[in-house]
């Protein structure tokens, strides 16, 4: 029965690789499904020591919108609205920026790209404040732009993108410029569609971190409609004493766009771009 | 359609290397010029200026009425062809082609028209909405060259095109771009270290070595009469044989004088030669003038001997490599002769088809 697959050392050794790997992902997958187990049970049944629910309580589900002093619905726009326009915003200004690192050329441009890098040393808390004095000076606290535009800029994602371009071949700059593109025609036309696989991590990347950003929302946001999806699910924790269950519920819901955005882009991600126009 | 003119061209690059000195050339119009020499001559760099890819930094470039130093590669009316065919990956083949057109915002219709047309002369209308990637290395070359041509520039400009294709493939591009230029009748700037390409492709060839004109020529007039060692030695395969040595008067008769050989030379160079009695030269003498029928028909052809070292048969001629013992060199020999590694033997000159240049500037006395 072996000799499909060899040996029998060699299955020894398959088996206990899918052994390793199987023990992994159920690390990975447990507490996954005990929070959709959680979230179809009766609050009272989650600190008992079975993992099934007597009875699927599926009407958890529609009771987050209806808990009073949630607004789930409203929170749940807001963050993907918050994190839509982050994404949008970061993959726009990283590119635009990447491309004038790789693409152009200008005086001092490698050492503004070092101190632009340097930008990331800091960690983010020391940011915090001076950024916050600056939404105080424009008067965006309290506001989505108070949280979008901070966001909006990102070191990390100009030098993905731009480690991205730098490969691309630079005959296609000059075809271009002769075919008559200009600068932004050039960006526009040929190195944004070429960077597609670069423009697709920095989007999960972005899109991921600012759905799951608790700091940021939770220093801007003053009023209750306001909150995204972290600091308002904090309320399953305190307003109505706790509720598990729910808590569980719109959990589970909640990550429905970052599976999605995954699902989707992995795709794109996987078909990505051979650079076949070139060589080879 | 117009000539393209360089008057003094010079590129200077940062760190001070001059890649283009004082270049002057008057390409004319309809012409197929063959830019040509080893890498790093400046050939590229010339075509690239011309383009507006590089900037000139001293002397003037025209093409027709118009000069064009300052003018952007956009509105210089020139197309270019690259030797890594630079098309876009992601669009298709007609979007490549159509791009150029596109962006100077010509009607869908008229792009549509010339799109077509250029792929009908080129052959590629099956492989219009593919991509890129899924076209052979000769079809994406044709795609190239498809892109210059929809834009009907004044001037195309290629550089080195066929240097990434197979042997075969290349040979029938250079006919299919040959054909091109007949049909088109359009200026063609053509970049190439290839000397075969050169021979066969260009109306006038101009032979460059760091980064300054050596010679410009129709392909022929080069073969046979080439202004210095260097163009005689780059232009044919396999290259022109040289042999140093002096040149001494014996009996009122000259003669070119080595070690191990001794050639007679002829009595109309004399008046040219005579300045360098006793001095040293080069005798170049091309590898189908040593030991050909030609050669040998001629009773007054001197002779050298020498030990045959390599001895390779093409089929239709075999590629002797001898040696005097001083003086390494190659005869192209008929196909059938009796020639075994090791053996000695005697081979004529076909001295009216030899060269002599001076030792020290290599330039050519006769």
């Amino acid at each position: 029965m072996f000799k499909k697959y060899g040996t029998f050392s060699k299955v020894a050794k398959l088996l206990s690789l899918n052994i390793a790997l199987a023990l992994i992902a159920a690390t990975l997958v447990l507490p996954f499904t005990w929070m959709i187990l959680a979230s179809v049970k009766t609050l009272e049944e989650i600190g008992l020591d079975s993992w099934l629910p007597r009875i699927f309580q599926w009407n958890n589900y529609a009771d987050v919108f209806n808990v009073k002093g949630i607004m789930f619905g409203r929170w749940y726009w807001n963050s993907i609205f918050v994190a839509s326009w982050v994404t949008f915003l970061q993959v726009f200004t990283s590119s635009l920026a990447a491309f004038s690192f790789s693409r152009l050329k200008w005086k001092g441009r490698d050492k503004v790209f070092l101190m632009y890098l340097g930008t990331m040393m800091l960690p983010g808390l020391v940011m915090m404040i001076p950024n916050y004095q600056n939404m105080i000076r424009f008067g965006l606290i309290n506001t989505y732009p108070g949280l979008i535009l901070p966001a909006a800029f990102s070191a990390f994602g100009t030098f993905l993108m731009r480690q991205f371009m730098m490969n691309i071949p630079h005959s296609l700059d000059e075809a271009a410029e002769i075919d008559g593109a200009s600068k932004w025609e050039l960006y526009w036309n040929v190195i944004l569609p070429l960077s597609r696989p670069a423009i697709v991590t920095l989007t999960i990347f972005s899109f991921m971190g600012n759905y799951n950003s608790m700091f940021w929302p939770l220093v801007m946001m003053k009023s209750p409609d306001k909150y995204t999806l972290p600091i308002g699910m904090l309320a399953f924790d305190s307003s109505q004493g706790q509720q598990t269950n729910l808590l569980m519920a719109a959990v589970a819901m909640s990550v429905i766009p970052m599976i999605l955005i995954f699902v989707l882009m992995q795709k794109q991600l996987v078909k990505g771009i051979m650079l076949g126009g070139v060589k080879g | 359609m117009a000539e393209v003119i360089l008057k003094n061209i010079c590129k200077i690059y940062d760190g001070g290397v001059l890649a283009v000195n004082n270049v002057n050339l008057h390409i004319r119009d309809r012409e197929f010029m063959v830019l040509v020499g080893p890498s790093g001559c400046g050939k590229s760099t010339t075509l690239r200026m011309v383009a507006g890819l590089e900037e000139i930094t001293s002397g003037q470039i025209k093409i027709g009425e118009r000069v064009i130093n300052d003018v952007p590669p956009k509105d210089r009316d020139i197309a270019m062809v690259f030797q890594n065919y630079a098309l876009y990956p992601h669009m298709t083949v007609y979007d490549n082609m159509a791009f150029g057109l596109k962006l100077r915002k010509f009607k869908k219709a008229d792009i549509d028209k010339r799109v077509r047309e250029a792929a009908d002369i080129l052959g590629i209308h099956e492989y219009l909405h593919r991509r890129p990637k899924a076209l052979s290395g000769g079809q994406r070359q044709r795609v190239a060259v498809g892109r210059a041509i929809v834009r009907k520039p004044e001037a195309f400009l290629f550089d080195e095109p066929l240097s990434n294709l197979d042997a075969k493939m290349r040979v029938q591009m250079r006919a299919e771009i040959s054909k091109l230029h007949t049909q088109l009748e359009t200026t063609m700037i053509y970049v190439t270290h290839d000397q075969i390409e050169a021979m066969t492709m260009g109306d006038r060839i101009c032979v460059m070595k760091d980064g300054l004109i050596q010679q410009v020529d129709d392909p022929l007039t080069l073969y046979d009469n080439p202004a210095n060692a260097f163009v005689a030695g780059f232009i044919g395969t396999p290259p022109m044989n040289f042999f140093r040595g002096m040149i001494i008067a014996r009996d009122g008769k000259l003669v070119f004088h080595e070690e191990t050989m001794e050639i007679p030379l002829l009595d109309e160079w004399k008046e040219k030669l005579e300045p360098y009695i006793d001095k040293k030269i080069i005798f170049g003498a091309r590898p189908e003038d040593i030991g050909s029928e030609q050669a040998e028909k001629e009773p007054n052809s001197p002779k050298i001997k020498a030990q045959i070292e390599v001895a390779e048969p093409m089929g239709s001629e075999t590629y002797l490599y001898l040696s005097t013992g001083t003086q390494s060199f190659i005869a192209r020999v008929e196909a059938h002769k009796k020639a075994r590694v090791g053996d000695k033997i005697e081979l004529s000159i076909y001295l009216p088809k030899a060269h002599i240049f001076d030792s020290n500037t290599e330039k050519l006395i006769v």
